[in-house]
């Protein structure tokens, strides 16, 4: 009796310890509004699928930042996830094309973003992009009302915009006239606005150029002037991210650089306590570029349930749900179809989204081809990593700009041969 | 009733039984072969696998992961590169600049974690034993006072780290209130002097109680008739402290001298939520460091914070066994006395 009784405890503890057939983990993170709709999407899919049981575990974005790469490695993790870096952790993607019933509808709808999500010179189908994402700045309209300053127009330089920005905050009392996002993806759209280049003939980092002296100057010289908020960039060390969303939202700045991510952020907190209006990206000197994003939904290469997690890809990649969950979360689409139909029908009565939205499909035209490489360029992180770090050390008075370049170039050679 | 609770006692007794007949079997053949004596080591066999499994087997392969290089996260998957992590660590063209350290950041952690275990542990200490000594005193209400200062060792660093953050945030409620009386507000934080400051403030805050106890379980261990004969004597107030009270306290002081080291050393969680290692670099620690090569930064190097883990736990294990031997040497000093 004793035996059949311990036989029977151990049998339930293996159990209990097992993933069940069928079961599809789904790792999430949210900007906005997208968990409610995704809860929305997966309680559908589940009700139209009984022999799948879609499991939603929504994370905090730092979750899948730090610790779902070590997931990875130990060839384990959730069976899809949504993710951001994701041409690092490319060789851990499954390449869905065996389990696909059409893969020439995934081709032609998200090929275009393809190689963003898969190793250099592979052609699988790994996931899609569930949105599309552009740097971009957003200004505070009412402010720049109350200062009686224009807001510049089309063509207008980062200097045009900061030194408006600071008119502003000198007549509203703000803490600053503007702040970017502590983040090396959010500098390199303006990087390349003034000539810079990141990625060498061979594929490979090449030194800091020109380009990015050119607007790494700027930075610490607004730092410096007070027109840049100091607080982003100095106080944190490291690759830290921060963004300078809520300074915004608080009217503690008129201008905010970051990008179309924010917009159902924004509206969300914002609400009706100032008109607010996105500017697409300040000009440089070669150019007015942004850098073109987003977070995908991509397939882990160590699910035991291939087939079933191709089913549940299949049904968010669909185009009446893309369109939906565009239409919802205020994101761009990344689906070729849906983007060419137009005609997106915003669910959100605030009137600041629908031009914002609009100023950043406009503003997707004017992406640079070394910006627009860079997504799908595997050394990108070291090099946004780099530039962080050793910049806001310059903010801080810690070292000189020169310094700053010679181990930004030390840092990124390091990384790449630690990587390898 | 009576029958309800023999259901009760059965429900309660039947999975110890069930407990007892899985272990007894290997207990009695282990004391059939090992002997009464040998049963110590039955007893701790739980215990050294424990400790083997979480503590020496990780150390092993922490030991090994510092001497490989790439991202992979199996062993057998890692370069092995030898001592070259922690040459990339150890190398600077002078030793006495550490911008030209091929790792400047690990040595700006390094003076930095240097620092602040100098002056936090000094300060932790002064503060501790004087707040002990109060609380010894025949004080109003000296249960509520004790547990005011105890208070804050109930919370989670993290929580500690948020309630400063936002006290001295640049709109925080320091700011607010100087505001309130007409002056201009202060970016506390973004001033490398006072944020060390507040990184050193905020840890004996916060741990200040917890050594304090340590300190007041000693002060009432020395006996009173001591300080009866000093009062009796004449003795001035600051010679009994320096001639009784300090002595007697001295193994309790160095139990806290060696944990607040440890700790010291450790420090992240607090100043990580406070300061996040900035202004700049001012506030950087060696745990920061490796947690952000490590852990945090986009392109991970785990050999490379592995190499600075273990130099940083060699340190520690430096520090204690000096502290040790101080403490050894005291106790000899005063048995011969």
């Amino acid at each position: 009796m004793r035996t059949k009784l311990t036989g029977a405890t151990l049998a339930a503890l293996l159990m209990s310890s097992t993933a069940m057939a069928g079961d599809v983990r789904m790792m999430w993170y949210s900007d906005g509004v997208e968990g409610e709709v995704m809860k929305d999407l997966v309680a559908r899919f589940n009700a139209a699928n009984p022999g799948i049981n879609l499991i939603l575990d929504e994370v905090a974005y730092k979750v899948v930042q730090e610790q779902l790469q070590i997931q990875l490695e130990a060839g384990d993790g959730p069976d899809i996830a949504r993710v951001t870096n994701i041409k690092t952790l490319a060789p851990h993607w499954l390449d869905l094309t065996p389990h696909l019933s059409d893969a020439d509808y995934w081709r032609t709808n998200f090929g275009a973003h393809a190689d963003w999500m898969r190793e250099d010179g592979s052609d699988a189908i790994t996931g899609f992009m569930t949105q599309l994402t552009l740097t971009g700045g957003f200004a505070n309209a009412t402010l720049f009302e109350q200062a009686g300053v224009a807001l510049p127009g089309a063509g207008a330089t980062w200097d045009d915009w900061v030194n408006a920005a600071d008119q502003v905050a000198k007549s509203q009392g703000t803490a600053a006239a503007f702040a970017i996002d502590r983040s090396g993806h959010r500098i390199s759209g303006p990087n390349v606005s003034y000539g810079a280049n990141y990625i060498g003939p061979d594929g490979m980092p090449l030194p800091v150029d020109d380009g990015v002296k050119a607007f790494a100057a700027k930075l610490v010289g607004w730092v410096e002037g007070g027109q840049m908020l100091k607080d982003t960039w100095v106080a944190a060390s490291g690759s830290t991210y921060r963004a300078a969303a809520d300074d915004f939202i608080n009217a503690q700045i008129p201008f905010y650089y970051s990008g179309s991510w924010q917009i159902a952020n924004l509206s969300t907190k914002i609400g009706d306590g100032f008109d607010w209006v996105a500017t697409g990206s300040p000009c440089g000197t070669a150019g007015c570029s942004g850098l073109a994003g987003g977070a995908a939904l991509v397939a882990v290469k160590y699910t035991k349930n291939a087939a079933e997690v191709a089913k549940v890809m299949e049904f968010f990649a669909q185009e009446d749900i893309v369109k939906e969950f565009s239409e919802r979360t205020l994101f761009l689409p990344a689906h070729a179809g849906v983007a060419a139909k137009g005609g997106l029908d915003w669910q959100t009565d605030d009137p600041n989204v629908k031009g914002a939205l609009d100023k950043f499909v406009a503003a997707a035209g004017e992406i640079e081809p070394g910006a627009a490489a860079l997504p799908a360029w595997k050394w990108a992180s070291a090099y946004y990593g780099a530039m962080v770090n050793r910049i806001s050390q310059v903010m801080a008075g810690e070292m000189t700009l020169d310094e700053a370049y010679a181990r930004i170039d030390s840092d990124i050679a390091e990384q790449v041969a630690a990587a390898k | 009733m009576k029958r309800l609770t023999q259901m009760a006692g059965a429900v309660v007794t039947a999975p110890l039984g069930w407990l007892a007949a899985l272990i007894d079997p290997p207990l009695r053949l282990w004391q059939r072969v090992a002997g009464q004596k040998g049963m110590v080591g039955f007893f701790l066999l739980p215990n050294m696998a424990i400790f083997g499994v979480f503590v020496l087997f990780p150390l092993v392969v922490n030991i090994a992961y510092s001497m490989t290089t790439g991202g992979a996260l199996f062993l057998a998957d890692r370069e092995f590169v030898g001592g070259a992590q922690y040459a990339r660590l150890l190398t600077c063209q002078n030793y006495l600049d550490i911008r030209t350290c091929q790792e400047d950041q690990f040595w700006t952690a390094v003076r930095n974690t240097g620092t602040f275990v100098v002056l936090q542990v000094t300060l932790l200490v002064i503060c501790a034993t004087a707040t002990a000594l109060i609380l010894n005193r025949e004080l109003r209400a000296r249960g509520f006072w004790r547990a005011v200062f105890f208070f804050p060792v109930l919370l989670s660093p993290v929580v500690v780290g948020l309630i400063w953050r936002w006290i001295l945030d640049r709109n925080g409620v320091l700011n607010a209130g100087l505001v309130g009386v007409g002056l201009d507000p202060v970016n506390w934080l973004l001033d490398r002097n006072f944020a060390f400051a507040a990184a050193i403030g905020v840890t004996i805050w916060a741990h200040l109680g917890f050594f304090a106890l340590i300190l007041l379980a000693g002060l009432q261990a020395i006996p009173r008739d001591l300080y009866e004969a000093a009062e009796m004597d004449g003795t001035r107030p600051a010679r009994v402290f320096w001639r009784i009270t300090l002595p007697l306290l001295m193994p309790n002081l160095l139990v806290v001298v060696v944990l607040a080291l440890i700790r010291a050393v450790q420090v992240f969680d607090e100043a990580y939520v406070l300061t996040g290692g900035g202004p700049g670099t001012a506030t950087l620690f060696l745990t920061q460091y490796i947690y952000e090569v490590g852990f945090a930064s986009l392109l991970k190097n785990p050999g490379l914070a592995a190499a600075a883990s273990i130099l940083m736990g060699g340190v520690l294990v430096v520090l204690t066994l000096v502290q040790l031997a101080l403490g050894r040497r005291n106790e000899r000093r005063g048995k011969l006395k």
